[in-house]
Formats: C-alpha cells, sequence, structure tokens
C-alpha cells in the first residue's frame, strides 16, 4: 500500500495540467519506477499523482516529413528499444535504455521520467545530449522546448515547473544522420545496476571512413548533472580514426570538463579513471559501428 | 529401499512451482491489524521523551507501544538460536528488552505502532516525535574498546568486550613469540620466513528472498500464538517465553514454509516484539512485515572481522608456526556473537597443521552498528579468508606453489581438535585438492599465468581450501527428534522437528525414512509446518546439522517404526489360520504363509518370526530372498482395525548426539582481469567437496550453486557501510548493497568427493553452509596470481582494486 492522497488518471493534455495546477500536492507519475519508490520511502508521501500515461500525445515514436524524429515521454524502455524508427535510425538510444534495472523496470519506466527525474545517472541522458535533443515541455502558458544541454539544472532538479508537463524529445535529423553511436554503462555488476559512469559517444566519419568528421562526447555520474564535453570532441574533427594519440588527447581534454565526485560509492580518482579509459573505449566502439 | 543417494524430485515441487505452498504472509487471519516499528534516528543515546500524541490522531491507529510505556515487560532476554543452556557459564547473553530506551544503534527498536491499515501505521510512525540523549556513536572495533568509550551495556559488559578467547594448537602453553626464538635457533633465521599482515571481511546482509515476517494472536487456548518465518521455531518459543516472562507452554510458535534464512533466522527478530503487540490489543491478530530496509539495518547480519595475523614458515615450505588475533564487530546486541568469532578461531588454527602450533585471540567487541548475528558458515567465511589469503601470501613469498603448499600443510587425514575433541571422521581434504587441481588443469596454467604478462587484460589461477564441522556437539546440545505414523492404507505420515527453510530438509528426510522404512518413497507424508504444540522438539535448521543430527533421529525412529510393523506382519503371519482367517485379507495372508514356509523351508513347529521379515518397497517380503509376501496396505488396515490385536503403529524418537565430524573441500578459480577499468571476471569456478554420502545429489549441487553466489557476493561485491560519524547505514537497499544478480555468476563447476562417513546416519556430513566459504579467496588468490596485488580487504571492489592497482603502478 502507498500512501497516495489521490490519483488522477489523464487521458488529455488539458487534464494533467489542470490536475497539477489544481493541487499544490500534485506530481507527474508515469511508469511510477521512481515516483513510487520515493513514496515508499517517505520521500513523495502523501502526494497526489497524476498519470500521463495514457496521454496520446505522450506515446510513440515518430518521424517527420523533414526526417527529425520525436519521441513520446510515455514510450517505456523496452519499446524505445525495440521501436523500428529507434533501431533503423538512433540505435544507440534503443541499447542505452536497455540497460536500465531489470526487464521490469524497463517495461514500466519511460525516457520522459529518466529525463524529468533529474538525476545524473540517467541511462538516456548522456545520449540525449550527444543528440542534442530537445525537451518538449508542455505548461498552462503552452509548449516551450528546451536544448537537454539547458535541462538539468543540478542533483536531481531541472528546469520543468512542477505544473509543466514533458510530452516528449525532438532530434533533428541533422543530429543523428550520418551518425553511429555507442553508450557504455560502467556499473559494479551486470544488472539491476545504476551507473557508476556512463560514457556515449557518436561519430561521424568522413566519406572515406578514415576520419572523423564530427565527434561528440557525454558523460552521466561524471558531474552533478549529465554532461557534454565539447572541448574533447573539438580534438578530434577531421583527425584521422587511427590517430592514438588524438585519441588520448580526446580521452585527457574530457577530464577538464567533468567534475566528479568523491562518495561512498566511488571515489572522485576512480571515476577520472573511468572517465578516460570510457572515452577511449567507447570512441573504439562507435567508430567500430561507424564503419560497418 | 535405495532411496537415499538418488536425485529424487523435492517434496514440495509441486506446491512451491503452482504456488500453493503458503508461506506466513498467505495465511494472515481476516481483519488483522497492522504494525510497524519505530527505529531509532541515532546510533547512540537515550530516549528522552516520546511525544505520540500527533501519531495517535491519524485516523485507523489502535494501539501505539513505546520504550517508555510504564508496563513494558522488563525481561531481559537473549535472541541467538541456540538451545537454551542449563548451564550459566553456556547461557546466552540476556541483553535487551523488547523496545530499548537505552539506543545502541541507528535503527533500534524504540516504538511500534498498531493500526487498521498499513498507510495509517507508517503515516502514525512519521508523526512520532522523540527526543534523545545521544552519546557519540561508536561504530569501529576501535572506538569501542578505546578506554572511556561509552558502555553500550554497561551491566553486562562494561567494557564493550563481549568476549575476549585465547586458543592455542600445539598445546595450552604454546606462544607465538617463543616459538619464533626456539625456530631462530633450531633452524636458523636465514631458514626462517615470517609473513604479516592485516586481512578483513565486510559486514553484509543475508538477502534471504522472504522478509522478516510474522503475525500473532492469541488462541483458543489462551497461547499467545506465532506464525513467523523462522528457522528456529522451538527456540523462539523460549525466547519470546522469556521475553513476556510467560511460562512455555503459554506460548505457541508455528512455522509454514520459509523462503530462505541463511542465519538471519537462526534468531529471535521480531516473533517478542509482535507477541507483545497482539497482547496489547486483547490478543487481535497483528501482522508484522519489516522492510527489505528494515531487514537489513534492524534484524541481523554477517560480523565485519579484522585478522592481524602471521605466519612463520620454512624456505622447504614446512609451516612451523601461525598467530592471529581477530576481531570481530558485533553491533549492538549480542545476538550469536560470543560464538561467531570463537570459531573462526577454531577453524583458522584447524584447517592447517602448523609443526610448532598456533596462538590465537579472538575478541568479539559492542558497537553502536547493526547487529551482527548467525550467517551461512558462522564465522568461516571469515577465518578461511583470512588463513587462506595469509597461506597464498607465505607459498608466494617462498616461492612455492601454493597447491603444493597446502597440499603438504594442510589438516591431515586423522585429525582431532584437542580442544574439543571434533575428529574427521572421513577425510577427503586432500582428495578435493586433487581433484580441483586436475579439473582446472592447474599445473599447467599456473605456469601459463605466472609468467610476467603486459596488456589491459591479465590472467590468473587461484585456490582456497577449508573444513568445516557437522552440526555444534560438544560447543553445545545437540537434539532431534523424528515421529512416525502408519496410515490404514500402508503409506506413512513423517512429523519432524527439523525446519524446512528452502533447502530440501524435507525430501531428504523423506528419503531416509522411506531408505530405511522401506516403505516407498512416494508413501511417506511430511509435514513441513511446525507448530510447537504438535510437532516434536528439534533446535531447527542451523550449523548444517539437519541431514546429520535429525538424520539420525530419523533413521533411529524409522528403525523402531519397522520394528513395530515386522512384529505386527509376523503376528499376521503366525495367525493366518485363525485371527486373519476371519477378515477380508484370509486368503491373501494364507497364500503368503504358505509362500514364507516353502521358501524358509520352515518346519511344523517353526515359527515365522519379525527377524524373517524385511519391507520393501511398501512390501513385507523374506529378509533372505526377497520374495513378496504382501502389501503394507493390508498390514495397515488391519493393525487399524482388527478385532483381535488393534495397534496403531507409531514411533517417536528423540535423538541426543553425541558426535561430530569434519567435512572440507577446495575452490578452484580463474579470473580475468581488466586493470583500467578494476574490474574483475571469474571465468572458471569450480568447488569441490567432501562432505560425506550425498543423500540427494541434484539437492546438493543446488546447495553449493547458491553457496558459491553467496561467496562471490562477499568477495566481489557486497559490503554494508555504516557511516563512522552519524552510525547510519549507508547502503540499506537492494540497490546499493550489491549482491551479484544471475548476469553476475559465472557457470558454477561442482564435483563432490564422496566418502561414506561413519558417524552421519547415512555416510553423510555437512554440506549446507561450505560452499559459501572458499571461493571469496580462490578468486582473491586467483587475482594475486594475474597481477601480482595481494588484495587484504573483502570484498575486492573496483574501487578497492583500483587504490590497489594505482599503488603498484599497473594503473
Amino acid at each position: 500500500m502507498f500512501d497516495i492522497k489521490n490519483y488522477t488518471e489523464a487521458y488529455t493534455l488539458p487534464e494533467a495540467l489542470e490536475a497539477l495546477r489544481a493541487d499544490e500536492d500534485a506530481i507527474v507519475v508515469c511508469g511510477g519506477t521512481d515516483v513510487l519508490i520515493r513514496m515508499r520511502e517517505g520521500k513523495d508521501a502523501g502526494k497526489s499523482l497524476v498519470s500521463v500515461r495514457n496521454i496520446p500525445e505522450l506515446q510513440g515514436v515518430r518521424r517527420l516529413k523533414n526526417g527529425d524524429i520525436e519521441i513520446g515521454a510515455a514510450q517505456t524502455f523496452r519499446r524505445l528499444t525495440a521501436d523500428p524508427v529507434i533501431r533503423k535510425y538512433i540505435p544507440m538510444l534503443g541499447e542505452a535504455v536497455d540497460t536500465v534495472g531489470g526487464p521490469q523496470t524497463r517495461a514500466a519506466g519511460t525516457i520522459g521520467g529518466n529525463i524529468c527525474n533529474g538525476a545524473t545517472s540517467a541511462d538516456s541522458a548522456a545520449t540525449l545530449l550527444t543528440l542534442n535533443a530537445q525537451v518538449i515541455l508542455a505548461g498552462e502558458g503552452g509548449t516551450r522546448a528546451v536544448p537537454i544541454g539547458e535541462f538539468y539544472t543540478g542533483p536531481g532538479s531541472t528546469v520543468r515547473e512542477r505544473t509543466e508537463v514533458c510530452t516528449g524529445f525532438r532530434i533533428k535529423r541533422s543530429d543523428y544522420d550520418g551518425f553511429a553511436g555507442h553508450y557504455t554503462k560502467y556499473g559494479k555488476r551486470s544488472a539491476m545496476e545504476i551507473a557508476t559512469l556512463g560514457c556515449a559517444v557518436r561519430v561521424k566519419l568522413s566519406a572515406d571512413k578514415a576520419s572523423f568528421k564530427e565527434v561528440r562526447l557525454a558523460y552521466a555520474v561524471a558531474a552533478p548533472t549529465p554532461v557534454r564535453c565539447p572541448k574533447a570532441e573539438a580534438v578530434l574533427k577531421n583527425r584521422r580514426i587511427d590517430d592514438d594519440a588524438a585519441a588520448q588527447q580526446f580521452a585527457l581534454t574530457a577530464l577538464t570538463e567533468v567534475n566528479p565526485r568523491s562518495s561512498w560509492r566511488a571515489s572522485r580518482e576512480f571515476r577520472m579513471q573511468l572517465i578516460r579509459e570510457l572515452a577511449l573505449r567507447t570512441l573504439k566502439e562507435a567508430v567500430e559501428k561507424a564503419r560497418v | 529401499m535405495g532411496a537415499v543417494g538418488k536425485s529424487v524430485k523435492r517434496v514440495d515441487a509441486v506446491a512451491k512451482v503452482t504456488g500453493q505452498a503458503q508461506y506466513t504472509a498467505d495465511l494472515e487471519p481476516r481483519d488483522i491489524l497492522h504494525g510497524k516499528v519505530v527505529h531509532s534516528t541515532i546510533a547512540n543515546g537515550i530516549v528522552k521523551r516520546i511525544d505520540i500524541s500527533k501519531a495517535m490522531q491519524v485516523p485507523g491507529v489502535v494501539k501505539i507501544l513505546t520504550c517508555l510505556d510504564r508496563d513494558l515487560p522488563q525481561y531481559l532476554f537473549p535472541t541467538a538460536g541456540h538451545p537454551w543452556s542449563v548451564e550459566t557459564a553456556h547461557q546466552d547473553i540476556c541483553d535487551r528488552l523488547i523496545l530499548n530506551r537505552r539506543v545502541r544503534f541507528y535503527g533500534d527498536d524504540i516504538a511500534a505502532v498498531i493500526a487498521e491499515n498499513e498507510v495509517a501505521a507508517a503515516q502514525a510512525a512519521r508523526l512520532i516525535e522523540v527526543e534523545y540523549r545521544q552519546f557519540k556513536p561508536i561504530v569501529t572495533v576501535e572506538a569501542a574498546m578505546k578506554k572511556g568509550a561509552t558502555p553500550l551495556h554497561k551491566e553486562v559488559r562494561p567494557d564493550n568486550v563481549i568476549v575476549h578467547s585465547h586458543m592455542t594448537m600445539g598445546g595450552a602453553d604454546f606462544r607465538y613469540e617463543q616459538a619464533r626464538r626456539t625456530a631462530a635457533k633450531e633452524y636458523g633465521s636465514e631458514e626462517l620466513t615470517e609473513i604479516s599482515g592485516t586481512y578483513e571481511t565486510p559486514r553484509i546482509s543475508h538477502c534471504h528472498i522472504e522478509l522478516a515476517t510474522s503475525f500473532a494472536y492469541v488462541d483458543q487456548n489462551g497461547k499467545i500464538t506465532v506464525t513467523t518465518s523462522t528457522q528456529i521455531p522451538h527456540i523462539v518459543r523460549k525466547c519470546v517465553a522469556m521475553s513476556l516472562g510467560l511460562p512455555e507452554g503459554k506460548v505457541r510458535i508455528i512455522k509454514p514454509y520459509i523462503g530462505g534464512g541463511f542465519g538471519n533466522k537462526q534468531d529471535v527478530l521480531y516473533e517478542p516484539l509482535n507477541a507483545l503487540m497482539s497482547l496489547s490489543v486483547g490478543g487481535r491478530a497483528v501482522r508484522l512485515e519489516i522492510s527489505r530496509e528494515e531487514t537489513i539495518v534492524s534484524t541481523r547480519t554477517r560480523h565485519a572481522m579484522t585478522g592481524h595475523l602471521r605466519a612463520l614458515v620454512k624456505k622447504d615450505g614446512t609451516l612451523l608456526a601461525r598467530s592471529a588475533e581477530i576481531y570481530a564487530n558485533n553491533g549492538a546486541y549480542a545476538s550469536h556473537g560470543h560464538a561467531v568469532c570463537a570459531n573462526a578461531g577454531a577453524v583458522f588454527k584447524d584447517l592447517y597443521a602448523d609443526r610448532m602450533g598456533v596462538e590465537e585471540d579472538c575478541y568479539t567487541v559492542y558497537t553502536s552498528s547493526p547487529t551482527a548475528g548467525a550467517m551461512r558458515a558462522y564465522g568461516i567465511p571469515q577465518s578461511v579468508w583470512f588463513a587462506e589469503c595469509l597461506t597464498d601470501d607465505i607459498a608466494r613469498a617462498i616461492g612455492m606453489d601454493p597447491c603444493e603448499f597446502r597440499l603438504k600443510n594442510c589438516m591431515k587425514e586423522g585429525f582431532r581438535d584437542p580442544g574439543n575433541g571434533i575428529t574427521f571422521h572421513s577425510y577427503g581434504l586432500k582428495k578435493c585438492i586433487e581433484a580441483g587441481r586436475k579439473a582446472i588443469d592447474w599445473d599447467r596454467k599456473k605456469k601459463e599465468y605466472d609468467r610476467p604478462q603486459t596488456g589491459p587484460v591479465r590472467r590468473g589461477i587461484g585456490m582456497a581450501i577449508f573444513c568445516y564441522k557437522t552440526g555444534v556437539y560438544p560447543i553445545s546440545l545437540e537434539a532431534a527428534s523424528a515421529r512416525m505414523v502408519l496410515n490404514q492404507d500402508g503409506s506413512m505420515q513423517l512429523f519432524m522437528g527439523a525446519t524446512e527453510i528452502g533447502q530440501g530438509a524435507d525430501t531428504v528426510f523423506t528419503q531416509m525414512a522411506a531408505e530405511t522404512t522401506g516403505i516407498s518413497f512416494d508413501k511417506i507424508y511430511i509435514g513441513t509446518v511446525q507448530d510447537t504444540d504438535t510437532a516434536p522438539l528439534d533446535f531447527g535448521a542451523y550449523a548444517s546439522r539437519q541431514t546429520y543430527v535429525s538424520g539420525m533421529a530419523v533413521k533411529a525412529c524409522a528403525e523402531q517404526f519397522k520394528q513395530k510393523i515386522l512384529d505386527y506382519a509376523a503376528y499376521m503371519l503366525e495367525h493366518a489360520s485363525t485371527d486373519m482367517a476371519r477378515t477380508v485379507y484370509a486368503e491373501e495372508i494364507a497364500s503368503a504363509r504358505r509362500t514364507a514356509v516353502r521358501s524358509l523351508k520352515l518346519g511344523k513347529t517353526e515359527k515365522i518370526t519379525p527377524a524373517m521379515l524385511d519391507i520393501r518397497e511398501s512390501r513385507i517380503v523374506l529378509k533372505k530372498n526377497g520374495r513378496q509376501l504382501f502389501d503394507l496396505a493390508v498390514l495397515g488396515d488391519t493393525s487399524f482395525y482388527s478385532l483381535d490385536r488393534e495397534q496403531h503403529i507409531t514411533a517417536e524418537v528423540t535423538h541426543h548426539c553425541k558426535q561430530n565430524t569434519f567435512s572440507s573441500g577446495a575452490t578452484f578459480a580463474e579470473v580475468e582481469v581488466d586493470l583500467a577499468l578494476s574490474r574483475v571476471k571469474v571465468t572458471r569456478i569450480i568447488n569441490v567437496h567432501d562432505s560425506g554420502r550425498l543423500i540427494n545429489p541434484q539437492l546438493a549441487e543446488a546447495q553449493v550453486h547458491g553457496g558459491v553466489a553467496m561467496s562471490l557476493g562477499y568477495g566481489l561485491s557486497e559490503e554494508l557501510l555504516v557511516d563512522e560519524k552519524t552510525g547510519r547505514t549507508l547502503n540499506g537497499n537492494l540497490l546499493d548493497f550489491k549482491i551479484p544478480t544471475a548476469m553476475d555468476v559465472p557457470e558454477i563447476e561442482v564435483k563432490f568427493i564422496e566418502l561414506e562417513d561413519p558417524t552421519g546416519p547415512y555416510g553423510n556430513k555437512s554440506l549446507g553452509e561450505p560452499p559459501a566459504i572458499t571461493p571469496a579467496p580462490a578468486i582473491r588468490n586467483a587475482i594475486l596470481n594475474a597481477t601480482g596485488v595481494a588484495m587484504t580487504k573483502a570484498p575486492m571492489t573496483p574501487q578497492r582494486l583500483f587504490e590497489a592497482f594505482q599503488s603498484a603502478g599497473l594503473v
């Protein structure tokens, strides 16, 4: 039994927004894999829940005429991994969310919740950063699109207002077309795990596949929020893919753009080691995928 | 016949697979009240004031008990799952009340809410306001033993040391320092090498699937009745009675199916509180389900131990002497504490045949942290971590193959512990080492991995050995009971006092009963529910004892039972033409008699005696040649309803066991170490066990699988962390406390060296706990082989490996 003050199952966006406005204790729930845990722990006990899982606009994955891709916030991890559009155009995102928890969590948890939860460890976050995804937020005043790089404001906090609903994510064609990528999740075990560190690399190679046209690098748990590393990315621009010194420079530069903390989970020093090593290994994997 | 030694299907397989098997939570009566424990949010102090006024206003709240209640029972009681001792010197420590005003760890039980539903109980618990007088938390052994440290139990142990045991091998007066001097004189110091080091094991949680769950009510006889998930129903009865100041007859404990315990439930947990909660609301049923987070912090844990070790060895590989100073962090309450660390010391000294001797000092210390109690293998994973890390470090120091070193120095055939007399009756240790050595291709691989390695991934091979007692005799009482009742159809009801907790005890007892009585396995019905009002006495599931000790009770009872059946069978055959002639079985018995007389060539005056008969596959047969005479169903029906000689055939035996024996074994592991990511992959793991004759090979192998997974856990990832400043447990949940998942456990290879143990009822000896002992140190030694880095602290997490590799210049 959960200590829930009131529960609203919204079927339209206006219904959800109204329910959030009407009750100061109301919060959004979708898959419930984070919200219900917080309620059980007593942290969000007594809150009202507004479920957005049955709102049509939040469902599915669409590829628009101009090639941009829209992902509904209520898309579960499992469906995202299996989605034909994702598999064809951004398989890395499907692979990344397939590392979340276990099968049950992936069947219930959603990408919208993963991002709106504000955790630096979110498995979809680093990949969405390398995709320059925009977070679509619907509120009383209408809809706004926030670049994911500006979405996070600190550990567990984002620009989303309590009364706003994240409806989905938009990824421009130019941000995925021609790229290949890889996400490495480093955890203490092989499943049922939160990342000790996550590393996402996307690469776009030259026509002869011998050099990098563009590289994108982002991390989970390398800073209080998921973080992109533009300086490291710049190092590899137009460098040959077999240039080991450049790759080393790429990894070392990444270290200047992160700020991991020491905690009982892992020390800053160890995380720095992982940040460097995973940059190299993930880059290699991404290049291999790009060369196929 | 021949049911023992076969992989028969578990007797509860269908019930468990279909969900028909009922566990504690499945049995709750209607209109039950819900309990919730309120835990302290400081680690060390005194509750000054508790304000329940806001909590009482929550709709649905029925009653709130607090540690300040004037009528709270004030009987100090023990919780360890040991048979109560009638000898004062051996009694468990009585050091807690049902709710404690003197708070001794962060998570201590200070109040309890009873409400109409779970949400009301949780809301009320959050609204209770507590004011404390706080003392500094003393979380570590060092802090607790420091002069002037606050005593956690002033009356019981003013210096926080629960027990200090000094133990030796090589004479009671053996002293390591003396041995050093003697050895230097005798062999010359250039012939000697000394190794010293400090090794540590973590505090961990048992992580049984079924939580600590119970419900209590007053039954129609006025007994306070607790249905509970426990390994020790009969001991719980005694301790609940003690805690409430009630006579034992007024307490009834019921144990249904259990979803695992691993030693946590070899302790009295929340049964006394649950009983008090029911009594406080007039005997209404109250349920108390302890959440996973509460189970981790506020029930029991495995002792974290630190061992300061020294070893003296000759350069030819002769182990001369060792010393150990072991400190066990026992947490807030004594529980099993005094026994666990002493047990660790016992095996440390027994495992090797030091030429001169061993000296040990074992300290068990109260600290203001979660209580440590029993956990699978009871101190031995700790002491074998110590012994087996040390052994590889010795072998490395003198440049000897660690497998050869073990074969040369390990405990010998016929070993008898001079302290307690426990003897290695069937010795398979060296056979285990040889079998594992061959299976993993030790000699070739060791040579290969000993060559200098380069690159980011290093490979290595390692091993570790253990020995383990079977039950607790003569340290504690060993007794067990069995009761057998014949049904009309010749089938048997089997009642055991022993506890099935998932390990397969009911199945192997049924196999044993079939083996000895001759009644078919599928015609024996065992009752799994233990109700102390009706179940015969047994002390429960612990110490890998039940197959051995309770097995002895089954065997003794089965022999009596069988004799009664054979006596009756002989009566039937002898009265074939008289009493039996008037019954529906007249023809069958007359024919059986003719068969017997002919087959045994009996003269006219010769009688058919019970000694001529036997039972096989539920039939009365001739012992001499197995000729079938008649079905047991005929005997059952006759004995129940005979107008000439009615007899309800039953037997009941309580067996007082005064035997013990060692089992042993070894783990061989092969690893790949990814230096840069500081990660270990176990590519092969082989456990070889010397556990006597196996009763059910498939169940035995399953025991090993579970044990290996547990050992991998404490070796690589499991560790309960307590903040030294606040005493709060940092990772008291299953996300942050890292038990391995199915994806983290490699393929486990299992081998058995089956030697008949002369003391075991069926040639068997301990197996339940042993598999959980050696995998962790074997992996540690494989990492040492792969990287040259000698880890000292378990678990060997990526963080610890990273730090060690960094110091070694590997990353």
